[in-house]
């Protein structure tokens, strides 16, 4: 008796944590191929990362009962925590130092202050071709720091 | 069992939509950016396999794919921004070294 109804409520809670959570993967999908560019579908597959596949692997949690899967699914939500944020950063920083900028810009105020990121915000500048909008007195001075 | 079969029906369904910006994306940072969401995508649905089919080993190929998918986005993104991987990252000696 006591048994079968924790499994009806664990039951219900993947239930829920699987209706949430593929909402937001269908909404982080359907954002990445229908928002019109790249700095919007930035916001796109962060929902997808974070909220959709964190709460999706919270409902399957709830399945396992206490196991060695059920370690194995922390393990792999906290790695997903962790690197997806991280690889989502990466990405838009690569894009933003390539030279991509939103769509319907109307004034780019990000060429004076690209030079004056501070040289860890872009580590690698000092590196880049010349054709980059790097300042070359503040990439200088940045290797003697680095 | 059916929550399952739900849930990997969604699952699906959005792999399906972000393999449409993978192969429509105007630009390379589209690409990366939907590469990475379907490896995440991709974690999950080998997590359902493993629940459908009644096999936790599943979840170690899970597990280990997650690890993947964010070392090769990095991967990517240093070779097209670098043109090439060998060298160290807090290396000194600039380009052309």
């Amino acid at each position: 008796m006591d048994m079968s109804l924790l499994d009806l409520a664990c039951n219900i809670a993947t239930g829920i944590a699987f209706a949430t959570g593929s909402f937001f993967l269908l909404v982080g999908a359907f954002g990445i191929v229908r928002l019109p560019d790249f700095w919007s579908r930035l916001h796109a597959a962060g929902v997808i990362d974070t909220a959709g596949a964190e709460i999706i692997l919270i409902g399957m949690m709830f399945q396992t009962g206490w196991d060695i899967a059920t370690l194995k699914l922390i393990l792999i939500a906290f790695l997903l925590f962790i690197t997806s944020p991280t690889a989502t950063h990466a990405v838009s920083n690569a894009a933003f130092v390539a030279g991509l900028r939103p769509q319907d810009l109307k004034k780019d105020e990000t060429e004076q202050t690209l030079s004056d990121v501070p040289t860890a915000a872009i580590p690698y500048r000092s590196m880049l071709p010349e054709s980059e909008p790097a300042a070359p007195s503040k990439s200088s001075s940045g290797e003697g720091s680095a | 069992m059916i929550l399952f079969i739900a849930g990997t029906a969604a699952l699906v369904v959005a792999m399906l939509l972000v393999l449409a910006r993978l192969y429509l994306g105007p630009d390379l940072y589209d690409r990366v950016l939907a590469l990475n969401s379907f490896g995440t995508l991709t974690v999950l649905l080998l997590g359902y396999i493993g629940f459908l089919t009644e096999r936790p080993d599943f979840l170690d190929i899970a597990l280990l794919y997650a690890l993947i998918n964010f070392v090769g986005t990095i991967a990517v993104l240093k070779f097209f921004r670098y043109r090439a991987l060998g060298r160290g990252l807090g290396s000194q000696d600039g380009p052309e070294a």
